[in-house]
């Protein structure tokens, strides 16, 4: 097998991006196979975004850019160089719950927790998104995101109570 | 006097509902710190054989790439196999990750590789090369029968089957029989949080760990003993775990590396699994069972047979009670068990939510229903016939038993009456409509567990116990218990779990947690409350003098007496009244063994599902599921409820679409990702109605509380497989039931 041995020059790699994550703008310099993801809980270090398989499949790493939720463990960093991203630690406002935050508590539409900031993220895209008009339509639009504990029923129930008031 | 700290059996939203909603919860890869690095696992490529070389050259050139650790330079830790038994260790000789050429199974972790990113690391790993000498590999179960054999050593739990009466003749004897094997491949827990250790390294060569686990002094004493560490050293830490379902019960290899790691780079470290490693260790065991059942032509059950054959691994037998439920749920006299092991080359199985029951209660119940339709009786009524008040494998009367309740409540909800017997008789164009239900069973356990509380002067409770928190709602419900047994705002408790220094508790597993550490945070509590009142009597001139703590109420932050409630005191105003900063109690409840030994202690389920089965796609949808549950006293119904749906998805899940793969040739679990591997998704899962029904049970604990992580997802299955029948006429009898059994 041909293997490549050399080091990589790290510098000469590097990118300097900006991202504005939560209004905040961050100057951050790196590597372009640096997925957003991990851009934002390895150099960022905002943890509230979670891996749940890094390639796609699980939705747990679900951000909003400007505006759209994305898998931000299938985008890479520096392809997002001065994007308006929203983390679940931007979602809440001046310490008050966002009204879907306050659903999926009132639900008790997680369990564990792990998927949760990724099926919130998800849902304000959805939203945003403005399709979905059954019940039907927000289970189809939310299986993107997975949770193993089995909270589907009562996420449902949270979004479409919020959907309702809008 | 207005009592408004009653909270037990209230459906509290979760209190930490506000960390998981705004992302504050952290997890075990949650955390940083200055000069952390980043270690990734290179798997094995063979199932078995030798490693001849690894040259880990090429990734070590590499500027940043710290070490790579292998066998050929891990050494100095423990020797003995006592030092890698873990709490939730089966017998065998326990595995040893980096310590061996030899490759026992496909995916066995056989270097670390270690970098100042995550980037770096896991490119580096792509450049380690090993050659290996493949032996020829056994992972086939059904290919190896004839290798079964009875297990070997004892696991906690495990109860060995037991005959009694004389099946032969009865089965014989009977006028209805029915015999059949059912089949189910391996499954993998796979938690939303792939597992996960961070490890931060002091200069003064102590660490604290954030692990993902079930219990965290199962992790400190695991690398206690493997790296012949003081207790002093090992700071273990886990307040939020994403999911496990069993799969953190036992120590994880991240776990080892990250330590590892630390340890000799002296640095901090994380190291998180990758999802298609999160197929690399145990999982719900392949498992082959035969069940014949013999009846009257009234439907009363004269001989039951549940023989079950599963694989474990090379190095230990995993064991689980498949076959016992037979000889327990219904009233028979004479029943044969046998439970036999096949050693493959896999990694050992593990505890899989609900372990051994979601199982064998499958069969049962599959084959229950088979019964009803040979005796052409309804398959509820049969149930009915062969209600047992006692468990008929221990001969003993069951502490509480509310399952012909949990059978009604259900069954008129789901509207089960209306059911016409005959498959496929709800047909609409393509859709076939079918209904089929089934019996759920538990253990309700009770494990060592102690607590401490403090109350202080400022009126705040604090308890804490080292617990887990999986998603199950430890934290709400131990809150609930705190807050009502001293009568303080829920607001003013805080519970603490998830942290080695705390007072013991066994692993968060088998449904034994609100019981066990509920009674301890219960004891704790009512300790404090004797502390007060006592503290009260000192106060001068106090009206409590002459009181005992029975003429006491606890209640809204306040200590009356109960005759007269108009006399009372603020209980924050006894600690600054008698110059106390803070009252401090641990407490150690004994269960009462003598009144328990009596009693088989239980919970049960019945559960109705209705499918609808495309006939011309084969795919299958399920519409509706009633189930109602008899778990004695409901904590919390909000957090319950929830349990119990998480465990109908999974037997949702079990029934239509999770299995992992065994690839013979290579002898590997080839879907091993989350798309391959198929879970529910939102669509998936539709209307979940559950009951709770009234079963009070003074037995079990003062709480009279008996568990539900898992009773929810037994019987699901089978229900499920039940339904398809009733639609299609089609019994399919390995799992999953996927669209191409049914075409
Ligand atoms: S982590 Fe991005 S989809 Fe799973
Ligand atoms: S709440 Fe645990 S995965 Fe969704």
């Amino acid at each position: 097998m041909d293997q490549v041995a050399a080091p990589v020059l790290v510098d000469q790699a590097t990118h300097t991006i900006t991202l504005t994550i939560n209004k905040i703008p961050y100057e951050l310099k790196i590597q372009p196979w640096v997925t957003l993801l991990d851009a934002i809980r390895e150099y960022v270090q905002l943890t509230g975004t979670k891996k749940g398989c890094d390639q796609g499949q699980c939705g747990a790493c679900t951000v909003l850019v400007n505006g759209k939720r994305i898998n931000s463990c299938l985008t890479l960093a520096v392809m997002k160089d001065g994007a308006d991203i929203t983390t679940i630690e931007g979602v809440a406002e001046d310490g008050i719950l966002h009204p879907l935050q306050q659903a999926f508590i009132d639900h008790d539409a997680f369990q564990c927790g792990y998927c949760t900031p990724g099926q919130i993220c998800s849902a304000i895209g959805l939203l945003n998104e403005g399709k979905a008009r059954t019940k039907e339509d927000i289970q189809e639009l939310m299986s993107g995101n997975l949770c193993r504990c089995g909270a589907y029923t009562n996420i449902v129930a949270a979004v479409q109570q919020v959907k309702d008031k809008l | 006097m207005n009592n408004e700290t009653s909270y037990i059996g209230q459906p509290v939203n979760r209190v930490d509902g506000y960390a998981k909603v705004t992302g504050d919860a952290k997890y075990a890869a949650d955390y940083n710190a200055g000069g952390l690095c980043y270690g990734v696992v290179v798997s094995a490529g063979i199932a078995r054989g030798r490693i001849v070389r690894i040259d880990a050259s090429a990734a070590l050139q590499l500027e940043g790439v710290f070490q790579v650790f292998t066998h050929e330079n891990v050494s100095g830790l423990a020797w003995f196999n006592m030092s890698y038994k873990d709490m939730d260790a089966p017998p065998g000789k326990h595995f040893r990750y980096l310590q061996t050429d030899m490759v026992t199974y496909s995916q066995q972790p056989v270097a670390l590789v270690v970098a100042e990113t995550f980037e770096l690391a896991r490119y580096a790993a792509t450049l380690v090369n090993i050659t290996y000498a493949a032996d020829a590999h056994t992972t086939s179960l059904t290919g190896n029968l004839d290798k079964a054999r009875p297990p070997k050593g004892k696991k906690t739990g495990f109860k060995k089957p037991a005959n009694r009466g004389h099946f032969e003749k009865a089965f014989k004897a009977a006028q209805v029989t029915t015999d059949v094997t059912y089949y189910q491949g391996a499954e993998h827990h796979n938690p939303m949080e792939m597992h996960a250790t961070t490890v931060l390294y002091y200069k003064n060569g102590s660490i604290t760990v954030y692990d993902k686990t079930q219990g965290v002094l199962n992790t400190q004493s695991y690398v206690k003993s493997v790296f012949g560490l003081s207790g002093k050293k090992v700071k273990v830490l886990s307040p939020f775990v994403g999911g496990a379902f069993g799969s953190a019960l036992r120590p994880q290899y991240q776990l080892f590396m990250a330590v590892l790691a630390a340890l000799e780079l002296k640095r901090s470290v994380k190291v998180m699994l990758t999802r298609q490693q999160m197929f690399s260790f145990g999982f719900r065991p392949i498992t082959q069972q035969s069940l014949s059942l013999g009846a009257l032509e009234d439907g009363s059950l004269q001989a039951i047979s549940h023989k079950a054959i599963s694989g474990t691994s090379q190095f230990e037998d995993y064991v689980e009670n498949i076959v016992n439920w037979s000889g327990m749920l219904y009233h028979c006299k004479n029943v044969q068990q046998d439970y036999k092991l096949v050693s493959l080359d896999t990694y050992t199985p593990l505890d899989m939510r609900a372990p051994g029951a979601v199982t064998g209660v499958f069969g049962l119940e599959c084959a229950m229903d088979e019964l009803a339709y040979k005796l052409h009786m309804d398959p509820l009524e049969l149930r009915r016939i062969n209600y047992s008040v006692e468990d008929g494998s221990m001969k003993k009367p069951y502490s509480s038993k509310a399952l012909m309740d949990c059978y009604e409540q259900a069954a008129a909800r789901f509207g089960w009456s209306k059911r016409n017997p005959r498959p496929g008789s709800m047909k609409n164009g393509h859709l076939l409509t079918g209904w089929g239900m089934a019996t759920g069973m538990w253990d309700a356990m009770t494990v060592p567990a102690r607590a401490k509380a403090t109350f202080t002067a400022d009126g705040k409770l604090t308890v804490g116990s080292a617990t887990a928190d999986i998603g199950t709602g430890t934290y709400t419900i131990m809150t609930q218990i705190a807050a009502e047994t001293l009568g303080l705002p829920i607001d003013h408790v805080t519970f603490q779990l998830g942290d080695a220094s705390l007072p013991f508790a066994y692993l968060e597993g088998g449904s034994a947690t609100a019981a066990s550490v509920g009674t301890a945070v219960q004891q704790a509590c009512l300790q404090i409350r004797e502390r007060l009142l006592s503290l009260a009597k000192d106060i001068p001139d106090s009206p409590f003098r002459e009181l005992s703590i029975e003429q006491i109420t606890f209640a809204d932050g306040k200590m009356y007496m109960s005759e007269t409630p108009a006399n009372f005191i603020h209980l924050k105003d006894i600690l600054t009244l008698t110059a106390t900063d803070a009252v401090n109690v641990t407490s150690t409840p004994l269960p009462n063994i003598f009144k328990q030994m009596k009693y088989a202690k239980n919970t049960h389920s019945a559960v109705f599902v209705e499918v609808q089965v495309d006939e011309e796609l084969g795919s299958v949808k399920v519409s509706r599921v009633v189930s109602a549950v008899a778990a004695g006293r409901i904590l919390n119904p909000k957090t319950a409820r929830s349990q119990i749906v998480g465990g109908i998805v999974w037997g949702i899940s079990g029934a239509l679409y999770e299995e992992s793969v065994m690839d013979h040739q290579f002898g590997r679990f080839i879907n091993h990702n989350y798309a391959e591997y198929h879970i529910p998704v939102n669509l998936d899962i539709n209307d979940i109605e559950v009951i709770f029904v009234e079963e009070n049970d003074d037995v079990v604990n003062p709480l009279g509380v008996k568990g539900v992580g898992e009773i929810g997802q037994v019987g699901v299955a089978a229900a499920v497989a039940n339904a398809i029948y009733h639609a299609t006429g089609k019994r399919i009898r390995d799992l999953p039931i996927t669209l191409d059994k049914l075409l």
